[in-house]
Parts: structure tokens; C-alpha cells; sequence
């Protein structure tokens, strides 16, 4: 880096790259959200406050927030296994499942929530295994869970295997030998690496469950207060041309989203900090 | 250091390019309307006609099956009738994001969508005139529908009539009202038999569709959703839908299923409409006119008829008269005052239908 003058970036300098950074995350990002405030505005304080405070507008954010947390958290942990199987082991059709990662991202989320509702449903494959069970997955929040750990899968998976492949495995030989057991080896040399990347995977997934909807309107059931996610409720608004009152249950969820995700990053990069002053010292 | 300066000088200049177009594009997305249809503005203004004509007829969507028969027969009497190609293209979904695609500039020439409601908030933004519902016959509705039941073959639970869906144990399938068109003519439908049934008793019509909606699993955000939900995936004792609806289920898997007509049910009048702004912009109005008039037409009428659609002219009728059954019918205007009043009473926030959700109720 220092070994470059500042004149000889290969890009343009700070002035020209910023100002096209800014104009562009305008464009993009700023404007729309702006529009959004400002669309949500249309309400008076008393209205606005009314509209996000309905009983059940609440327990949409509560349902959306609480499935989508536990989606993350349950792709957190396969995630990882999935990653690390595909970093460390090799094993015939492995570039297939390597592929198979990614579908849920180019699956159009309806047609994924419509095969998952077909099959969990009462009389479906799985469904009407689980049904003598006493487990009902369609149309209960667990459906929804479903849903969101299908979508949100890829993520935690595509921020971690980059860095457990950087990852050399001198280290782990030389705590083996040094005869650390295998947990500990796994808690004190390979996990600390891993956790700003898993922190991302998690923030990511958990950001997407927040906001989806076509995967989960087909196997949540939509019952008001029950299985009625944030997102739904929004659209209703909309077709009922409530554009004010749509805009303000979304510039809620979005705050509520954005506040849990810089609590998040912060998480990060305290553990980042950790982490360098551990490896430093 | 030459070499560096000029590149700087590309990138401005290609960076300003950008951005001017940029904001080009943004003062032109207003009014998307008019640039699409912005190839012939001075031909509209001395009145010719853009030729082929190219009709958008904007519906919802279990009318896709109707229209792509209409459009075929339409095309061939334009043909005959004035010599020229006529082109008509369909955009089908949830009547309500219908309307508002056309609010927020889709150019539809005609819309024909499931509620009357829908087409009023399109007026109310300015693209077509207030009074859009005497423009065309019988209240500008050339097919009506009904609400009836669709049940699993030999009716197992002894389905009948509106009062059976309350009783405990029976799963009863239907959108949800503030999202379909559809559901609102389910909705009022119901609440229309337990009003009459009940001695026009409010709290006790309100807690006969409260039981009503208890008896329900899954509410679907339109007609077709809920329409696999019973069919395919087998949720469910008794379907509410659309007549056509219903007919369709049975012709693709008549020995399934069977139909139930109901002792009371309402008509359901599915409005069309001419878009008076973007006619007027793309100078199609005359076409369009005649598209929705055909739909009168003993042709039309037929094609209306072979959808499962309840036709109006009487001829057509006493032909189809085997295919629908008679029942008592309550319309919106009569039995309910209009859109206006049904959607602020049972639909908006806090109308009947959430009261059903309240908590702790």
C-alpha cells in the first residue's frame, strides 16, 4: 500500500470516487428511503402513532422479528457445518452441492414458499409425517421459520467459507500437538476467527427474514395476530391505497431492523478488536 | 502525468453523462405514461389513430381464461369491421395491485377489475371521470359472478347453506378480505344471510361471522391462492368462491370436488372501465369503446357464458340457464349502500373484519 504514492491509485482520486459513491448510494439507497419518511409523513402525529401501535401491527413486527431471529441463529449453526464440510473435505459431487448453495438466492421466493407450503402442509409429504407428531409446521410460525432459513441459508454460508479457506491449518496442527483436544482446539484456535464472518452471515440472514415476503405468505397461514408477518401487513395497507399507513409500518420495521443491525456491527467489531489484540499479544 | 490528466478528463466527462442522464430519467419516470405512448402525440391531436392499434386491457385474475378468448374474437370482428389489426394485450393479478399499477402510470386503455371500489380509486386520482359507472350498461358490468361452495366430493360434513360454516369442526377456506377482491363478495355475502337469517340483528350477524372466520385456517392474499390451498394441498371442508372459480376447479377435477349453492349469495358485479386520460394520450378511445361494447354483444356474451361468467343479455341466459343455478341474490348497492359505504364499514382499519381479530375476543 505505502509502497503506492497517493497520486498513483489506479482509481481516480477521493474527490471523484466519493463524490460518484455518494450520488449513487443516493440514487439507489438515500432517495428511496427518503421517500418513504416523507410518504409516511402524510399521517398526522396522533394517526401515525395509532397506525404502528395497532395490537396488531405489533405482533406482526414481534412474529417477523422473532422468526426471523431464529432463522439466522438456526442457519448460524448449519451454515457453518455446511461451510466447513465444503472447505475441508473433499468427496464426489462436491462442486454440485458447492452450487446448490446459492439456489435460494435465484429461486423466485414464491415458487420456494409454495414447494415448502406443498410439502409441510397437513397432507403433505412431510407434513402428514409430522402431523401424527402433534408438529404442525404450515400455517405456524415454525412454517414461517422454515421459510426464512431456506432464503436466508446462503448467506452465512458464502461469508464464512472464504475465510475458513484462508485459513491455514498450521495452527490447528501445531495446537494438536501441542495436545489440545479436539473442542478446544475448535473453541480456542478456529472459532475466534470465525466469528467476525459468522456475525455478518447471521446480520445478513437475519435482515433478509425481516423483510421477506413472497417465500412466506404461502405457508404462514396469514392469520391476524398469529401468523400475520410485518411485511403482509404492509401490502394490505397498500391495497387498501393507505400509502401513508403502509409507509410508516415499514419506516417503523425499518428502524426497528436498523437499530438491531448496528447493534450488531458493533458486536463485530468489538470482537474484531478482541481478536487482533489477542493474536497481537 | 499527461496520460493521467486526459483519463481524468474521460472519467468527468463520462461521470457528468451519467448523472444528466440520471436525472433525465428520474423527471421522465413521473409521467412513464406519456413517454410510452409519446410516438404519436400530434397524430392524437389532429384526431388520426395510431395504427396498429394496440389495446392494454388491465383485469384481475380469474378473468385471464375469458379474455384470451374475448381478445381472439374481438380481433376478428375489428378486422371485419374496419379492415385494420387490432392487438390486445392482458395483464392479470390481484384486482387492487391492478389499480394501482394503472394509478402509478401502467397505460391501461380498459380496465375491468373485480370490484367497483378498485376502479373508483383509480377516478379519484383523476384518469378517468367520476361518474365511469353510467358509461356502459347495466351498470357497466357485462358479466356478473356469484359466491358459492366448492366441496370434496359426496360433501362429507353435510355442507348446505351459510349457517353449516359456523359449526364447530368444519374448516372453512377463503382469502383474506382486506387483500382479495374476491373475499370482500365472500365476506358480504355471508354477512348478507346471517343479517336476514338473524332478524337484521348486528351484534349477532357480527358474532356469526366471527365464528364464521374462526372456522378458518388460512387466509390466503387472493382468490387463486386459496383456490390451491383446498384444491391441491387438500386444506379444508369448504371452499367460498367465485362461481367461475368453482366451475373451473370441477372441469379440471370434476370427480373431486362438487358445488353447493347456497340458500342466499350476492352478486357479484365485476365493473369495466375505459381509462379516459391514456385513451385520449394514445388516441385509442374509439377502439376501446368498441371493446367494451363488444363484451354486450351476443358474441361476447357467449364467450362470458363458456368462462362460467353469469351473462346479461337474455338470449345467452335462457341458453346458459342449465348452467347456473337460481338463488336469492343481494347486490352491493341495494343490500350494502354501495362500495363506498360497504368498505368503510367492514373493510377499512378497524371496520367488522378486524373486529373478528381483536384481541382477546
Amino acid at each position: 500500500m505505502t509502497l503506492l504514492r497517493k497520486k498513483d491509485r489506479v482509481l481516480p482520486g477521493l474527490s471523484i470516487t466519493l463524490g460518484f459513491s455518494v450520488l449513487y448510494l443516493s440514487l439507489i439507497v438515500l432517495i428511496p428511503l427518503a421517500a418513504l419518511v416523507i410518504k409516511s409523513a402524510d399521517l398526522s402525529p396522533s394517526e401515525w402513532w395509532d397506525t404502528v401501535s395497532d395490537p396488531r401491527v405489533v405482533a406482526s413486527y414481534r412474529l417477523s422479528l422473532t422468526t426471523a431471529f431464529f432463522a439466522a441463529l438456526v442457519n448460524l449453526v448449519f451454515g457453518l457445518l455446511l461451510a466447513w464440510v465444503l472447505v475441508r473435505y473433499k468427496f464426489p459431487g462436491k462442486r454440485i452441492v458447492d452450487g446448490l448453495i446459492d439456489l435460494p438466492f435465484a429461486l423466485p421466493t414464491a415458487v420456494a414458499g409454495i414447494a415448502l407450503t406443498t410439502i409441510y402442509a397437513p397432507k403433505g409429504w412431510v407434513g402428514s409425517l409430522l402431523e401424527p407428531l402433534g408438529v404442525k409446521v404450515a400455517y405456524t410460525p415454525i412454517g414461517i421459520t422454515l421459510a426464512l432459513i431456506f432464503i436466508g441459508i446462503p448467506f452465512v454460508v458464502r461469508t464464512v467459507q472464504p475465510i475458513l479457506q484462508d485459513m491455514e491449518s498450521d495452527m490447528e496442527e501445531a495446537a494438536v500437538l501441542l495436545g489440545s483436544y479436539r473442542a478446544r482446539t475448535f473453541f480456542k484456535i478456529i472459532l475466534p476467527d470465525l466469528i467476525p464472518p459468522l456475525l455478518t452471515g447471521f446480520a445478513l440472514a437475519f435482515a433478509r427474514g425481516i423483510g421477506e415476503y413472497g417465500s412466506v405468505v404461502f405457508i404462514s397461514g396469514n392469520m391476524p395476530m398469529k401468523t400475520e408477518i410485518a411485511p403482509l401487513l404492509i401490502i394490505t395497507k397498500l391495497e387498501q391505497y393507505q400509502y401513508g399507513e403502509a409507509a410508516a409500518v415499514a419506516v417503523v420495521l425499518l428502524l426497528i431492523s436498523f437499530v438491531l443491525l448496528l447493534l450488531i456491527n458493533v458486536l463485530q467489531r468489538w470482537s474484531n478488536r478482541r481478536l487482533r489484540s489477542v493474536k497481537g499479544g | 502525468m499527461k496520460t493521467f490528466k486526459n483519463l481524468r478528463v474521460i472519467l468527468i466527462m463520462t461521470l457528468l453523462v451519467a448523472v444528466l442522464s440520471a436525472c433525465g430519467s428520474k423527471s421522465n419516470s413521473n409521467n412513464e405514461s406519456s413517454s410510452n405512448s409519446g410516438a404519436s402525440p400530434s397524430a392524437n391531436e389532429s384526431g388520426k389513430v395510431p395504427d396498429p392499434i394496440e389495446l392494454l386491457n388491465v383485469s384481475y385474475d380469474p378473468t385471464r381464461e375469458l379474455y384470451e378468448e374475448f381478445n381472439k374474437s374481438f380481433a376478428l370482428y375489428w378486422k371485419e369491421k374496419t379492415g385494420g389489426k387490432i392487438t390486445i394485450k392482458q395483464s392479470h393479478g390481484g384486482s387492487g395491485k391492478q389499480a394501482r399499477s394503472v394509478i402509478d402510470g401502467l397505460p391501461a386503455d380498459v380496465v375491468t377489475l373485480a370490484l367497483g371500489y378498485d376502479i373508483d380509486a383509480i377516478a379519484e386520482k383523476g384518469q378517468l371521470k367520476a361518474d365511469w359507472q353510467k358509461s356502459f350498461e347495466q351498470n357497466s358490468t357485462p358479466y356478473t359472478s356469484t359466491i358459492v361452495f366448492l366441496v370434496r366430493k359426496g360433501n362429507p360434513k353435510g355442507i348446505k347453506d351459510w349457517g353449516d360454516l359456523i359449526k364447530e369442526g368444519t374448516q372453512v377456506i377463503t382469502p383474506n378480505p382486506k387483500t382479495s377482491g374476491g373475499a370482500r363478495w365472500n365476506y358480504l355475502a355471508a354477512w348478507g344471510y346471517a343479517t336476514k337469517t338473524l332478524g337484521y340483528d348486528e351484534p349477532q350477524t357480527l358474532d356469526f361471522i366471527k365464528k364464521l372466520f374462526n372456522n378458518v385456517p388460512v387466509l390466503d392474499t387472493g382468490a387463486r391462492g386459496s383456490t390451491a390451498t383446498f384444491v391441491e394441498k387438500g386444506i379444508g371442508d369448504v371452499l367460498l368462491a367465485w362461481e367461475n372459480e368453482a366451475y373451473l376447479a370441477i372441469k379440471e377435477f370434476g370427480d373431486k370436488f362438487e358445488i353447493v349453492t347456497p340458500s342466499i349469495s350476492i352478486l357479484a358485479e365485476p365493473p369495466v372501465a375505459i381509462v379516459d386520460k391514456n385513451v385520449d394520450k394514445k388516441g385509442t378511445r374509439a377502439a376501446a369503446e368498441e371493446y367494451l361494447k363488444y363484451l354486450y354483444t351476443e358474441q361476447g356474451q357467449e364467450i362470458a357464458a363458456k368462462n362460467f361468467y353469469r351473462p346479461r343479455l337474455q338470449s345467452v341466459v335462457d341458453k346458459y340457464k342449465d348452467q347456473f343455478a337460481e338463488l336469492n341474490l343481494l347486490t352491493i348497492d341495494d343490500d350494502f349502500g354501495g362500495w363506498k359505504e360497504a368498505q368503510a364499514k367492514h373493510f377499512s382499519d378497524g371496520g367488522t373484519f378486524d373486529q373478528i381479530y381483536k384481541p382477546g375476543s
